[in-house]
């Protein structure tokens, strides 16, 4: 009989207002009880609709069964049918508009939690002793993966249990990529991805850090001089962009990407560290993704008072609803109907204000959002010493100015089908390289996809 | 690894490293740049390539003792290794078509300028150098840079070394003399390449700089290293590090280089406590 409770499992997290002083993960997971006690909400149904909310189609009901019964063990092996990263994506997929938005419990009550029932069944496989890896049996074929980010760790993983050789290259001086650089210790903490990286190695995955493609070598120069048969770009969209305003070089104006970079990547917030940061005492965000959200919270665990300006009102923020939430709760100010046209300078060539139009909302737009126009005559000036441009990246240009015959689109996406097959022969690509700034679970899914793609085209060749 | 293979003293506050480098000489032109760490919590600091042996696989760099990083890197010797080394990186030196070059270099971006004058020189290009320091003592390069140029001037602050003077004041004098240049290349203190540039434009020489700014991945994920130019806003990692002079706004790229200052004098201060309580 299962457990009919329309609510879910509580998941126990830090108190807002202790957490907003500390780097350590935000939430802190289930215990084996409340995992077994949540699993039993499952109904089991035969047509899964959760899994088809899947980007990678996890066998969703087959796990959490497992973990009905206790099995983790069990339980794990079937997430790791599907997915490369589970303790990744059970933290950071959004899962309430994927397999939970389709589960049948949510109709009446909340829908199975099945984000953290994934993260409860890596976490337990993470604290068991390391069992001895098997590598695969090697084909004799070598594949190169450009970027260790979501997509490249899913599709080097795949290869690899193929039996290619494969090699990752990374630009920055350790692996992950946004895992690493972008997203903040409280929300996933960088010890877990550096176990996923380890346990690809453990497949037998080489990783090269400090190696720009594009710079350091082509990608022609990979397929005919270093003996790589089939590559992967997954490279990822890491170009910040800014809104043109004026003010906007001033000192204490950062992009989300190096703010987070100095944060997550160099540690600045440690005592000690060699890499400085300063968010201030007053910081205003700019923007109202994810990345916005994880930049304000950052900012308010440096000391600061955190504004989040946004030009939309709170039901258009594209940020998951959870993260809104925490940032709410540990003290964010959110101004919406706001956006920048100014920022001003003091004596020292440094941020003193920010000058904002109010907006209101029109028509919707070609996003189907609706349009956020000028208030006439409308605006107000907010104080800040710090101010964090939030507002998008794009893919960036140096692999395609490097690599002749390969196709991008004219806002500077990798152009790729279905498979994630480029107009180069042999050359796949994926993950937001292509689609633009999306999720961990879509680029996890496009390298998936062109993984098999590669072996196909490997097969056949 | 990338093991320091040589390290030379040049004057009291730069020094000169080869580093084992292969992939990195294997592409690398003048102009580009290299980011290293020295260490495994270390800050990631970009250095122009100053020189580079494609059969040897080596970099060599030349840095100024300035802050924290510089200090501890220069506390490394031969034999030892650096954590991190990644490149080439920026765009090489653009050298097509030119026939006679002003080259100008100030202080430890002397290290820099002298092997966009050896390209030069080597491509057949007319090469004139004028190179300037505070003082004789921090004189570098002289005996190279006069082996690629066929004029060479020495400035020096206060007279010691060379002429007494500002390399402006050199440059005009060749410009007024009716020398007549394709292009200036300057490569040093902000302030120096700022007065070059106005120099030049009253005399409408295109001429270009090559900037240095505060950075992090060298890619263009950071934007750390914005600049404007024209009006338009730059990434030094991907878009430079060379901009035509005349339309750098050299004031903000000022503002901005002394946006750490008072971090980088306190870190600096405590490395050097440091060292001090290990002897």
């Amino acid at each position: 009989m299962p457990n009919m409770s329309l609510t879910r499992n509580e998941m126990p997290v830090q108190e807002p207002d202790v957490r907003n002083k500390n780097f350590k993960e935000v939430a802190l997971g289930y215990t084996e009880e409340q995992a077994i006690d949540e699993a039993q909400r499952c109904l089991g149904c035969k047509n899964k609709p959760c899994s088809t909310g899947c980007p990678v189609q996890i066998d969703i009901p087959a796990f959490i069964s497992e973990v009905a019964k206790g099995d983790f063990a069990a339980a794990y092996k079937i997430i790791t049918q599907s997915s490369s990263l589970p303790a990744v994506c059970g933290r950071v997929c959004p899962q309430e508009t994927q397999c939970e938005s389709k589960c049948v419990r949510g109709k009446k009550g909340e829908p199975v939690a099945i984000g953290r029932l994934e993260r409860f069944v890596a976490d337990w496989h993470n604290a068991q002793p390391d069992a001895a890896v098997e590598k695969p049996v090697s084909n004799g074929h070598k594949a190169a993966v450009i970027g260790s980010g979501p997509s490249g760790l899913a599709c080097a993983g795949d290869l690899a249990k193929k039996g290619y050789d494969v090699t990752v290259f990374e630009a920055l001086h350790v692996a992950g990529g946004v895992l690493s650089y972008g997203i903040p210790e409280f929300r996933l903490p960088k010890s877990i991805v550096q176990k996923e990286i380890e346990g690809l190695k453990a497949l037998g995955v080489k990783v090269e850090t400090n190696t720009v493609v594009g710079r350091t070598m082509s990608i022609d120069e990979l397929m005919q001089e270093e003996g790589f048969e089939t590559v992967f770009i997954g490279s990822g969209a890491g170009l910040p962009r800014f809104m043109n305003i004026k003010g906007e070089n001033l000192n204490g104006v950062y992009s989300a990407n190096e703010f987070l970079t100095r944060i997550n990547l160099m540690k600045a917030y440690r005592d000690g560290s060699s890499t400085p940061i300063k968010a201030g005492t007053k910081a205003v965000i700019v923007g109202g993704g994810n990345v916005a959200m994880d930049a304000a919270r950052c900012a308010k665990r440096l000391g600061a008072d955190v504004t989040i300006v946004y030009r939309r009102t709170e039901n258009e923020l594209p940020a998951r609803a959870e993260e809104v939430e925490h940032a709410k709760e540990e003290g964010i100010v959110f101004k919406f109907l706001t956006n920048p046209t100014e920022i001003k300078p003091t004596e020292n060539g440094w941020v003193s204000s920010v000058v904002c139009q109010e907006m209101e909302l029109s028509e919707p737009d070609a996003s189907g959002r609706a349009k956020p126009v000028p208030k006439e005559g409308a605006f107000i000036e907010i104080e800040a010493d710090c101010v964090i441009m939030s507002i998008g990246t794009s893919p960036n240009p140096l692999i395609k100015s490097t690599t002749e015959g390969l196709d991008t689109q004219k806002w500077g996406g990798i152009i790729a089908d279905d498979n994630g097959l480029t107009s180069k022969e042999g050359v796949y690509a994926g993950g937001d390289a292509v689609t633009g700034a999306a999720t961990v679970i879509l680029a996890m899914g496009a390298g998936k996809k062109a993984a098999a793609a590669m072996d196909e085209y490997m097969q056949n060749k | 690894m990338f093991e320091i293979l040589e390290k030379r003293s040049l004057n009291p506050t730069v020094t000169l490293m080869t580093v084992s480098a292969p992939r990195v000489a294997k592409k690398a032109e003048p102009g580009q740049f290299i980011i290293l760490r020295t260490d495994e919590d270390g800050e990631r600091i970009p250095l122009t390539i100053a020189d580079f042996d494609r059969e040897k696989g080596t970099i060599t760099i030349i840095f100024q003792i300035v802050g924290a990083t510089t200090e501890k890197l220069n506390h490394l010797n031969e034999g030892e290794c650096l954590h991190d080394f990644v490149g080439p990186l920026g765009r090489a030196t653009e050298t097509e078509g030119l026939k006679k070059v002003a080259v100008v270099g100030g202080g430890v971006g002397c290290a820099i300028a002298y092997p966009v004058a050896k390209k030069l020189h080597s491509l057949g290009v007319e090469v004139h150098s004028i190179v300037g320091f505070r003082n004789k003592d921090l004189v570098i390069l002289e005996d190279e840079f006069k082996a690629a140029s066929s004029k060479f001037v020495l400035m020096s602050d206060d007279g010691t070394a060379g002429e007494k003077g500002l390399v402006t004041d050199a440059l005009k004098k060749l410009i007024e003399s009716g020398e007549k240049y394709d292009r200036v290349i300057t490569i040093g203190p902000l302030i120096m390449m700022k007065f070059v540039c106005r120099l030049t434009k009253e005399y409408d020489i295109p001429t270009v700089a090559s900037m240095n700014p505060i950075m992090i991945d060298g890619t263009g994920m950071c934007g750390g290293c914005r600049l404007t130019v024209g009006g338009e806003t730059k990434f030094a990692c991907v878009d430079g590090p060379e901009f035509d002079g005349h339309l750098i706004d050299f004031d903000e790229a000022m503002a901005r280089g002394a946006m750490y200052k008072e971090f980088e004098r306190h870190a600096h201060e405590e490395t050097c406590n440091l060292f001090k309580e290990v002897k």
